[in-house]
């Protein structure tokens, strides 16, 4: 599955990285804890969190991530985009809470 | 190959760029992407942490045909008492640093999960001493 198919399926708004949305997907990893992020999550996955600052792009950076998906229509400041952008890391954006997005994100993976 | 990076204490700003420095060095002297990976989480744990508890301090890095060792030396507050530091969940983090989710007390373990060899020295007062080996052969 492919980056793209999530947020078409999802109506996800893409904050930044629409040049990498041909990603592939892995599966997904939903936790607000950094270290828990880093330990954790697999390379590929889409990372769901409410954190916002610029930190979360050097974690999801170094573990490979496919993307950051934002939850609650949590924007993040403009220096996490511009290091976003620079690591070509994809920020994602939804309304729904973490638990809502990640219920429909594990159905559309298992199915794919 | 010895590289040397310095980590200003308290500016998450620039937590994480020596570890993405050294991660791409790593990668172009053709190390296994999996043990990469392992040493990634390692480094990135042991620089948030000089970021997080202290004033300053630096990122050595020795890769030779054998191993990866990376070793942190801070200047700042240490650490009393190492086994309690090394449970999963004890931290001593300030407020503000967890609310940016950090400080979980996975950090030290983390490292030592990702490494073949761990050492943490400290003196209180002083500083910490963090090092990292890991095996590439």
């Amino acid at each position: 599955m492919k980056l793209k198919d999530i947020i078409e399926t999802l109506s996800l708004r893409v904050i930044c990285g629409e040049e990498h949305l041909e990603n592939e997907l892995t599966g997904g990893y939903c936790s607000d804890l950094l270290s828990d992020v880093m330990g954790n999550s697999q390379e590929g996955h889409v990372w769901v969190t409410i954190q916002v600052h610029k930190n979360i792009v050097a974690v999801a950076a170094l573990k490979e991530l496919s993307a950051i998906l934002l939850v609650k229509g949590l924007m993040p400041p403009n220096e996490t985009i511009k290091a976003a952008i620079e690591q070509g890391i994809p920020i994602l954006q939804t309304n729904e809470t973490a638990f809502e997005v990640a219920g429909k994100l594990y159905n559309l993976i298992q199915q794919s | 190959m010895e590289l040397e990076y310095s980590i200003e204490g308290g500016d998450f700003s620039k937590a994480g760029l020596a570890s993405s420095e050294v991660k791409k060095i790593l990668k172009q002297v053709n190390i296994k992407p999996e043990i990469i990976k392992r040493i990634a989480v390692a480094m990135y744990e042991a620089e948030v942490n000089v970021v997080a508890h202290a004033y300053q301090g630096k990122m050595l890095v020795n890769i030779d045909p054998s191993k990866v060792y990376i070793r942190f030396e801070d200047e700042g507050p240490g650490i009393e008492n190492i086994d309690q530091a090394m449970q999963e969940g004890f931290s001593t983090a300030s407020e503000a640093v967890r609310q940016m989710g950090f400080g979980a007390g996975m950090g030290l373990p983390n490292m030592k999960k990702n490494v073949d060899e761990f050492f943490v020295g400290s003196v209180v007062g002083k500083g910490t001493t963090v090092e990292l080996t890991t095996y590439i052969k």
